[in-house]
């Protein structure tokens, strides 16, 4: 079972170098005991492009879709048998990046 | 055996044996919307046949063999065994060793029910459905919402426990105070609703939702009988629901703990939740919440009269229950107590302070009005019971809130 943990915050590349140390051993963490899957910072909402493909020619709008005070700056994707455990490392992973993070299930 | 007989028959084993068939139908076919189906199936062919057929010598082991045809039915007809379905089970441990012996699989549907990750609204609507039995119209008419609106918080908190994967098990010794504290919470809620019923159209007491909460408290406390605090809920709703008939007056109006016919308390549960506080106190252990709120009241019912309160000893729960939740609302109570205690001079003093804080709660003017009016301090009093008025929800406190209020001079 594999669950998306986003990281939510307000202010973009604001991860100071102890948040990032800390995010680090927790991400050894999660390699050595096999919850890792994948994870990864992104840039700010402004540096965003919205593409509509639909139509014959695809549209390119600068920003997010949606604006708003909070948004997703990183995310894990964690392997966890189930929510229990999943909460537990995102526990983790939110003490250990110093913002709240949500937790949702693959399908 | 009669028709009223097997009724009573059906009744008895919906009350002993509802939680058990869910429960036992989770852990074998992963998945509580199919147990809770075939529970209700299994009810209802019990309700067509045992009148004519008889009730069965094993009523508990015919609705859980009845109730396992019935979702293997609906599987076979939904042809949903395959690879998902398999996937989408739920997961489930043995129990920890360290809850003793217990090994009830209704343990498992208590925690799975009352999961931290779902709202509280639907712990408790879910509790109500799956471990108590009640329908959805009746969780529905508890709660005062539309049946519809009921139907999907209980659907949506089963679909969230399977797609999150939220686990059909026993919380591990780490967890377990903090989940345990969870249940009770649900628990809680569901005795008090019932007990200070909210909002102008309802009972003032709901005995319908105290009897429900206290059923399960007693099945948590056999299913935990080690738990302290379980003990502790259940001494404190059972010492608070001995006082349930003398606390409404005939005309509807709350009859307040110093004027309520002490007689007319149930004699029984008073000693039964008697009995659980001192079964807690003879262990020694360092008591929580629920237990020093269960020996509050047990001070106050093992006075045959007001007179004879131990306020010293109120006070002193009061203080301990301070040290373990610093709320504004434990310091109102402590504060009613001193007023007891040291006079309501100076329990106005704590009162003042604690204004900021409790600024919409109708029991922090009611305390409030009733320490002036008893300082002589009619004006003042006259305003806080108006404020009190205008933030009570209870019909019953309402009625008695307006005579005191008019009742001043």
């Amino acid at each position: 079972m594999q669950y998306l943990v986003s990281v939510i915050d307000d202010t973009p590349n604001s991860a100071t170098s102890d948040e990032m140390t800390d995010i680090n051993a927790f991400n050894d963490g999660l390699q050595a005991d096999g919850h890792w899957v994948f994870a990864g910072g992104l840039g700010a909402p402004s540096t965003a492009t919205v593409i509509d493909g639909r139509g014959a020619e695809a549209m390119f709008t600068d920003g997010p879709f949606v604006e708003t005070k909070e948004w997703l700056s990183g995310f894990w994707i964690i392997e966890a048998p189930d929510l229990d455990v999943a909460l537990k490392l995102a526990a983790a992973g939110s003490k250990a990046c110093n913002r709240r993070v949500e937790v949702r299930p693959f399908l | 055996m009669s028709p009223v007989d097997v009724g009573e028959a059906i009744t008895r084993a919906h009350h002993e044996e509802w939680a058990r068939v869910v429960a036992t139908l989770t852990r074998h076919f992963g998945d509580l919307d199919v147990a809770e189906e075939a529970a209700a199936e299994a009810f209802a062919t019990a309700v067509e046949r045992w009148p004519a057929d008889g009730v069965p010598p094993n009523p508990g082991g015919w609705l859980t063999t009845t109730a396992r045809r019935k979702a293997l039915d609906r599987i076979r007809r939904d042809n949903k065994r395959d690879d998902n379905q398999k996937q989408a089970q739920m997961m489930y441990d043995d129990p920890p060793d360290f809850l003793g012996a217990v090994d009830d699989e209704r343990l498992r549907l208590i925690f799975t029910c009352c999961h931290p990750a779902l709202a509280s609204e639907a712990r408790v609507a879910l509790t109500l459905r799956m471990v108590g039995g009640l329908t959805v119209p009746e969780i529905a008419r508890a709660f005062l919402v539309q049946e519809a609106t009921m139907g999907q918080r209980i659907t949506r908190a089963k679909a969230k426990i399977k797609a999150a994967r939220i686990p059909y098990r026993v919380p591990s010794a780490d967890d377990l105070p903090g989940r345990v504290s969870g249940v009770l919470a649900v628990l809680y809620l569901v005795f008090n609703e019932g007990y200070l019923a909210s909002g102008p159209d309802t009972d003032p007491v709901r005995h319908d939702l105290t009897a429900e909460a206290i059923r399960l408290a007693r099945l948590l406390r056999a299913l935990m009988p080690g738990d302290g605090e379980v003990a502790g809920l259940l001494a404190l709703m059972l010492l608070t629901e001995a006082r349930r008939t003398a606390r409404v007056s005939a005309n509807g109006e709350l009859v307040t703990l110093d004027e309520q016919d002490r007689g007319a308390w149930d004699a029984a549960l008073v000693a039964e939740g008697h009995r659980l506080v001192r079964e807690r106190l003879a262990t020694g252990q360092a008591p929580g919440r629920y237990q020093i709120l269960a020996a509050i009241n047990a001070v106050h019912t093992s006075a045959r009269d007001v007179r004879d309160t131990d306020w010293s000893q109120v006070v002193a729960l009061y203080d301990q229950l301070f040290r373990l939740d610093p709320s504004p609302i434990v310091a109102l109570n402590r504060a009613v107590a001193i007023a007891e205690l040291d006079g309501p001079d100076v329990a106005l003093g704590i009162v003042d302070r604690l204004q900021d804080e409790l600024v919409d709660y109708h029991a922090y003017f009611a305390a409030r009005a009733d320490i002036l009016r008893r300082l002589g301090r009619s004006e003042e009093s006259r305003a806080a019971y108006d404020r009190a008025i205008a933030l009570a929800g209870n019909t019953a406190e309402t009625a008695y809130l307006t005579r005191r209020r008019d009742q001043l001079v």
